[in-house]
């Protein structure tokens, strides 16, 4: 396993948001995280790259278990996983190349030309080569999740997190960032966790979901199986 | 006693805030000598703290200068000691106004746009994204900025002094014809280097007070925009709070120091 959860809880004050959440993620596998707002989904996703650390249970990532190990190790591991922000978070300093350059400059020995080679190939990927001298403030929502889906994943990581990849975009972009998730499963082989509301992306994306409800796994399966469930809290959520 | 919570709560809070922004300030130092050295960005920081101010500290200095000129040549023809107008406006200017003056104004300026600028980062997950990449936010971030106002500080106190002087000069040309080089004497030799060195050099710590105080209350922002706002509202506050309050101690212990008081 690539990713494992073991009876992680976490609370927030008095307020239980993950109640001892168990869950196995292999390499290569793509996985969608369901389930209605609040339940915990990216509570659980930051767990992963311990932006939050659980008040008890572990974390594994590659074999290692987060807990306790240094800054410099935690870094090691961070740099084997890209992370989709629900916002984006791109650098709004930055023009959308140095967005991707910060990242390369940093963790990488290549040479300023080598560097833009792999820049314009990230931003021909997600079809926006022509706008790298532009600001994130100047870009369309799309636009901007396709530049943060190219910094998350110049690196080429091994495990890519998404948090609510198509949340507020249009059924064209969703489309399209749902097939640029599903290019890094098929060809690079790229394990893919994604937090979503969005049926239409956790259909084409998943090979698993699982559906959190009250801080649990409630469901797991195939996107039909679990949509087909008699449950009614998953036939609330799937016929909202 | 409701009142007697109140004012315990209150306590409590500052307390909690006071010990935040010092475990805020041992990890600056604690990471400021580590790498990566952020240059480019830090060289970023020193011009928005420092060029980008120069025209606010320039005005200030000459309105300060020509006021206090004006202020002070009445009450001294009073006792017939207009002649140590220069002295007094150079020691006045130089040891204490220049200097806290300046590091106010800057508080104003640099304190309420770091923090508001962090903070923004903080809730749009920046900070985090930046956490999650292995940048290590807080040398790109803070490091920088503190770093920056700790050098830009005291220059820009220099340059206040040096324009102040010059409004006071210029006023007093305009109203007694004072000669330039009478005045410009009485001003350096009513000065010590000491009081250049200690009151310009206070203002090291008058800008790692901004930094430290700005970038904590903008990098440990938690919720939505408003609390940016207040964020930025407070930092302006609490470091200049904190100026006035360090000014008195760092003037304390000069006067403890032989030779500096």
């Amino acid at each position: 396993m690539i990713i494992r959860l073991e009876d992680v809880h976490k609370s927030f004050g008095d307020k239980d948001i993950l109640n001892g959440i168990t869950l196995d993620i292999a390499k290569g596998q793509s996985v969608a995280i369901m389930g209605g707002s609040g339940t915990g989904k990216s509570v659980l996703l930051k767990h992963v790259v311990r932006l939050i650390k659980p008040d008890r249970g572990r974390v594994w990532v590659g074999g290692r278990c987060l807990e306790g190990i240094g800054e410099s190790e935690m870094d090691a591991i961070r740099l084997r996983i890209g992370y989709l922000f629900q916002g984006g978070a791109l650098f709004d300093s930055m023009t959308v190349e140095e967005n991707l350059d910060f990242i390369l400059r940093r963790h990488t020995v290549l040479d300023p030309a080598a560097r833009a080679a792999r820049i314009g190939q990230a931003l021909s990927w997600v079809r926006l080569h022509d706008k790298g001298r532009q600001f994130p403030s100047e870009l369309s929502g799309g636009q901007r999740k396709r530049v943060a889906l190219a910094r998350a994943t110049v690196l080429g990581p091994e495990i890519l997190l998404c948090d609510e990849p198509t949340t507020g975009l249009d059924p064209v972009s969703v489309r399209t960032v749902s097939d640029l998730i599903v290019y890094l499963r098929n060809e690079k082989g790229t394990t893919v966790v994604s937090i979503t509301h969005d049926l239409l992306c956790a259909e084409i994306i998943s090979d698993e979901v699982h559906f959190l409800h009250g801080g649990r796994v409630v469901a797991s399966g195939d996107f039909a199986t679990v949509r087909d469930s008699s449950d009614s809290i998953l036939q609330e959520f799937f016929l909202a | 006693m409701p009142m007697d919570g109140l004012r315990s709560s209150i306590w409590a809070a500052a307390l909690i805030r006071t010990g935040a922004i010092a475990a805020f300030a041992l990890q600056f130092f604690n990471r400021a000598w580590r790498r990566p050295r952020e240059w480019p960005e830090m060289l970023r920081q020193m011009d928005e703290a420092g060029a980008k101010s120069v025209i606010l500290v320039v005005i200030t200095g000459l309105s300060i200068g020509a006021v206090l000129s004006m202020q002070s040549r009445g009450t001294l023809s009073r006792f017939g000691a207009e002649s140590v107008l220069p002295a007094m406006l150079a020691l006045s200017i130089v040891k204490e106004i220049g200097p806290v003056l300046t590091s106010l104004v800057l508080a104003g300026r640099l304190g309420a746009g770091m923090a508001a600028e962090l903070g923004s980062m903080r809730v749009t997950e920046q900070i985090d994204a930046m956490e999650v990449a292995a940048l290590k936010p807080f040398h790109y971030l803070v490091v920088t900025r503190v770093a920056a106002c700790i050098v830009m500080f005291p220059v820009l106190t220099i340059l206040c002094d040096a324009v102040a002087l010059t409004g006071g000069y210029i006023e007093s040309a305009l109203a007694t014809g004072i000669d330039y080089r009478l005045f410009t004497d009485s001003v350096i030799s009513s000065l010590r280097i000491s009081d250049i060195v200690v009151s310009t050099g206070k203002t090291t710590v008058f800008g790692f007070i901004v930094g430290i105080v700005s970038c904590h209350l903008g990098y440990t922002v938690r919720g939505g925009t408003s609390e940016v706002g207040k964020a930025a509202m407070r930092a302006v506050v609490l470091s200049s709070l904190l100026i006035l309050v360090a000014n008195v101690l760092v003037v304390r212990i000069t006067f403890l120091v032989p030779g500096l008081g």
